[in-house]
């Protein structure tokens, strides 16, 4: 095991797998020879050279237009859009192409690529270069959508993802890109689809993703070590396809859930899991599903601003302390 | 599918002209395209009104060369590109009538399972990559396919089909842009029919030329070609498809034409001016394409030989596309991702 940091394990698995596969290729704004804007990117253009490293203009429609075309004609291209914000901007070639390709086209189009995208808050970036989009891409049939919390989960998932055959957005949360974590030594990937419980416990269950999985991880510490509560936390990872088995089997142990997550209040990617559970394993309950998350607003830049609306470990051990009393 | 005529081998003709650079093996084919196009696109507006076609179609009345003259220019393994107005375009490539008119009436044998639609047809194995219903979105894409081409160095190309509309949304000038810093091997084809849906082009761009008059904004050649000219088209296409196959990069071309029906199924094209259209048909490329044949010394026998083939196969489509069943209500749940399945969940 090594220690990685996360932005050094984005660059480790695309090199991982363009050492195996020729047919990878990568492109996006300042990823080649600046090694990208939030160095995640760095030292591959220097081993994998011009032709499969590629910077482009700013055009992101044209980047991933480029990317899907490839892929369509054989190649496995990895796209970067430099802040998840900016998916809004092609989101056509997202949402209408390359989701719906292969389907409407009864099986004909292929799309083995990955879009990799700097997600979410906490860097004081403002409402434009902050949001948690995940939901988004979770909510159009036809796309995978992936969101790691650990080094060792933005290799595994990341190389996963560029062996995947279909399209995956891959959602790197742009505050933990200077966290650090263990990773397998060699050639590192996991399986996209399944969630992981990082934390057992007995008497609730917090589901999170992304920078939140931290933050409920250290709630859930000082739940047990101020309230004496045995909180268990799942790592969901993977939004699509989503690893139901798991979540329902860890409430159903609880009987007690909360999920937590950074993206605004509405259509939240908990609020989809909180209706699974309910339909599902509503009678294993013994109180209500709570969903702690962003509050419905655009994203403010204030340090003090962003604390409150962002979930913290704060708000996560106090919330989960009331509703589980 | 028609059958191929075999009329060159039983009239050959030493007339000059018909044996230039086009040739007269090149010239049959483009009329007979030309006509496969027309009578395909005229059956489907009657199957329309006879309710056995829903949703809506875009029809290339009158825009038939431009298909037909790239059509024949490209190699079997080139990549077209084009829009939800890509009956022609698909067609041209040498796809199934039957698998198209069935796409179109929604029956099992269509060529997308009946999950596409006019808008959307695609003949991945004939090189026809997909017909793009979201203005622009095409474009990258043709690019990301020339991409794939010049990085594996297979010597094909990659055209790309749009009309005038298309020259005013942002990506056909992130496309452009990209072609020409990439040096990629795509073509991009502007078939400018005057109309920007309902509306007259010239009323909602900046420049007389939507496309040729940008040309240079991306340090481009400006090329003006007569899209009712089957034989200008084929020779437009030939010099583009030249510089990108030899690492020359990308071309555009802007072919002027005329839509002879309204933007859609749903539109009677009545803002047209008085007269407008009855000028346009004098210039129909297909008469004027079968009187070139004739004046080339090709007899009328073979021309008719050809007119009476495609009508055969025309309505031959029908019948099969016709009797075909409805897809099967399990498509439904396939095809969403590679493993074939639809499954977000374990």
């Amino acid at each position: 095991m090594a220690e990685l940091i996360y932005r050094e394990a984005v660059a480790e698995a695309i090199a991982q797998e363009m050492r195996r596969d020729e047919s990878v290729v990568f492109l996006g704004e300042d990823i080649a020879k600046a090694g990208g804007v939030f160095k995640a990117t760095v030292g591959l253009w220097e081993e994998f050279g011009d032709l499969r490293v590629r910077d482009t203009p700013i055009s992101e429609q044209a980047i991933l237009g480029a990317a899907m075309g490839a892929a369509m004609t054989g190649l496995k291209p990895i796209a970067e859009i430099m802040f998840s914000d900016f998916l809004a901007v092609c989101w056509d070639i997202i949402c209408n192409q390359m989701a719906k390709s292969r389907y409407m086209t009864g099986g004909q189009v292929d799309m083995p690529l990955v879009i990799r995208t700097a997600n979410g808050g906490g860097a004081r970036f403002g409402a434009q270069h902050s949001q948690s989009l995940e939901n988004w891409a979770m909510m159009i049939p036809g796309l995978k959508v992936v969101a790691p919390s650990t080094p060792a989960d933005v290799k595994g998932l990341l190389a996963a993802a560029i062996r995947d055959p279909d399209p995956v957005i891959f959602f790197e949360q742009k505050s933990l890109y200077a966290t650090k974590g263990e990773v397998p030594d060699g050639e590192h990937i996991e399986e996209i689809g399944k969630a992981k419980v990082v934390r057992d416990g007995d008497d609730v269950t917090l589901i999170a993703l992304a920078m939140m999985v931290p933050r409920a991880l250290e709630a859930a510490e000082r739940l047990q070590a101020e309230a004496g509560i045995s909180a268990s936390v799942v790592d969901v990872r993977s939004l699509v396809p989503l690893d139901t088995q798991t979540i329902l089997s860890e409430v159903r142990k609880t009987a007690r859930v909360v999920t937590v997550e950074e993206n605004p209040r509405l259509c939240g990617w908990g609020a989809e899991i909180s209706s699974i559970i309910a339909e599902e394993c509503f009678y294993d309950l013994d109180m209500p599903i709570v969903r702690i998350t962003s509050p419905h607003i655009p994203l403010a830049s204030a340090d003090e601003l962003e604390d409150i609306m962002i979930p913290s470990v704060d708000r996560i051990f106090e919330t989960v302390r009331q509703e589980v009393d | 599918m028609a059958k191929k005529t075999t009329a060159k081998k039983k009239a050959p003709t030493n007339n000059a002209q018909l044996n230039d650079d086009i040739g007269e093996e090149n010239r049959l084919k483009m009329y007979r395209l030309q006509l496969e196009v027309r009578h395909i696109e005229q059956r489907a507006h009657d199957l329309f009104f006879q309710n056995l076609i829903k949703g809506t179609s875009h029809l290339a009345l009158g825009q038939e060369a431009i298909a037909s003259g790239f059509g024949t220019a490209l190699r079997p393994d080139d990549y077209t590109f084009c829009t939800y107005r890509g009956h022609a375009h698909t067609l041209v490539r040498g796809t199934s009538m039957t698998a198209m008119l069935g796409e179109l009436m929604g029956k099992e044998c269509g060529m997308l399972k009946g999950k596409g639609g006019s808008m959307h047809l695609t003949d991945v194995e004939k090189g026809a990559m997909g017909s793009y219903a979201i203005i622009g979105a095409h474009l990258p894409i043709a690019a990301g396919a020339a991409w794939q081409a010049q990085y594996n160095k297979t010597g094909q190309i990659a055209v790309c089909f749009f009309g005038d509309g298309t020259t005013n949304i942002g990506a056909f000038h992130e496309a452009l842009n990209f072609a020409v810093i990439w040096d990629l091997p795509v073509v991009y084809v502007c078939e400018n029919n005057l109309y920007m849906e309902y509306t007259p082009i010239s009323e909602v761009t900046a420049v007389e030329h939507p496309a040729a008059d940008r040309a240079s904004a991306y340090g481009l050649e400006s090329i003006i070609v007569d899209g009712n000219d089957a034989d200008a088209v084929y020779r437009v296409a030939v010099t583009a498809f030249d510089k990108a196959r030899s690492g020359g990069g990308p071309s555009l071309i802007e072919a002027k034409t005329y839509r002879h029906s309204g933007h859609s199924r749903a539109d009677p094209a009545k803002y047209r001016p008085e007269g407008e259209l009855e000028e346009w048909l004098k210039k129909d490329p297909i008469p004027m394409y079968r009187q070139r044949l004739l004046d080339y010394g090709v007899k009328e026998d073979v021309v008719k030989g050809i007119e009476d083939s495609v009508m055969a196969a025309v309505d031959e489509a029908t019948e099969a596309a016709k009797a075909s069943p409805p897809p099967p209500l399990e498509y439904a749940y396939t095809d969403v991702w590679a493993d074939g399945g639809s499954s977000w969940r374990n």
